[in-house]
């Protein structure tokens, strides 16, 4: 089934994660995320705003591909917080991919606090032409 | 507190909450800030004679943000590009939005034009406003 290319693997981490083996004493946040297929293979972009490339950590296990994103984002010294609107911390997502993502070829790029992946198709996968002979 | 708003904050356990909130946007005005929901997310800090206000706006190019400032109030203004031009592009998740946006953020206090200072990175935007050296509380000798 095309459509689960990219489904979620799980349920969201919620905003202040009650999981209970997070190492650092910070909320986690699951990134916003764009997800779009071409022929040539999909594209998963996600929103990790104060996340720079060095504190992106993707991994692929089992088919599952897990986004992790650490902000180096640090508050303004001698101020303190008047009012809010987000909250800081660092963020997480998973994603199960189907078959026919050819896994070793999976690039990422990080660039303005966006995470962009490209999951090239496998080459069976890509459309081929049969051609059908007379008999 | 007058008997008028205790009448209207009400008792019972939310009603500190309450008086809180009446006191934000009080501070606020007309509660330009706490509507929200707008893009981008702001975060408001305080200094001694100092604001500063941190915005969220991941993907955004620097030169496609507008800043401005008058007075009390800093205008947001900008674009943010979409994930993918392609309009073959086959959509699984579309969480994403994109296309122009422009916030007004009442600040706490007047601030000086001149001396604003803004920087972008991984996303983030910060910008650091000064009170006008002429606003600043001054301190008054009381004679004996």
């Amino acid at each position: 089934m095309e459509n689960n290319i990219t489904q979620p693997a799980e349920q969201a981490v919620a905003p202040e994660s009650q999981g209970s083996e997070q190492t650092r004493p910070r909320p986690v946040f699951r990134p916003l995320a764009d997800i779009f297929e071409t022929p040539r293979g999909v594209t998963l972009v996600l929103e990790m705003p104060g996340v720079r490339a060095e504190g992106v950590e993707v991994t692929l296990e089992k088919r599952v591909l897990t986004i992790r994103g650490r902000s180096s984002v640090t508050r303004p010294e001698s101020y303190r917080r008047l009012y809010a609107e987000y909250g800081e911390g660092d963020y997480e997502r998973s994603f199960s991919l189907s078959e026919d993502i050819d896994a070793e070829r999976i690039e990422a790029i990080c660039k303005h606090g966006v995470l962009t992946l490209e999951l090239p198709k496998a080459q069976e996968a890509k459309p081929r032409q049969i051609n059908v002979r007379a008999a | 507190m007058s008997m008028a708003s205790r009448l209207r904050d009400g008792f019972g356990p939310f009603s500190e909450v309450r008086r809180l909130q009446n006191s934000m946007d009080r501070l606020f005005g007309q509660r330009p800030l706490a509507a929200a929901a707008g893009f981008p997310a702001v975060n408001l800090w305080t200094g001694a004679d100092s604001v500063a206000i941190t915005a969220e706006l991941p993907g955004v190019d620097p030169a496609d943000v507008e800043l401005s400032v008058k007075d009390d109030v800093l205008t947001l203004r900008g674009s943010r590009r979409a994930s993918t031009d392609d309009t073959e592009a086959a959509w699984h998740r579309r969480e994403r939005s994109c296309g122009q946006f422009q916030r007004l953020v009442q600040l706490p206090f007047r601030v000086d034009p001149e001396r604003v200072e803004a920087r972008f990175a991984d996303g983030v935007l910060e910008v650091d406003l000064k009170r006008p050296e002429a606003d600043k509380p001054r301190r008054i000798e009381i004679r004996h």
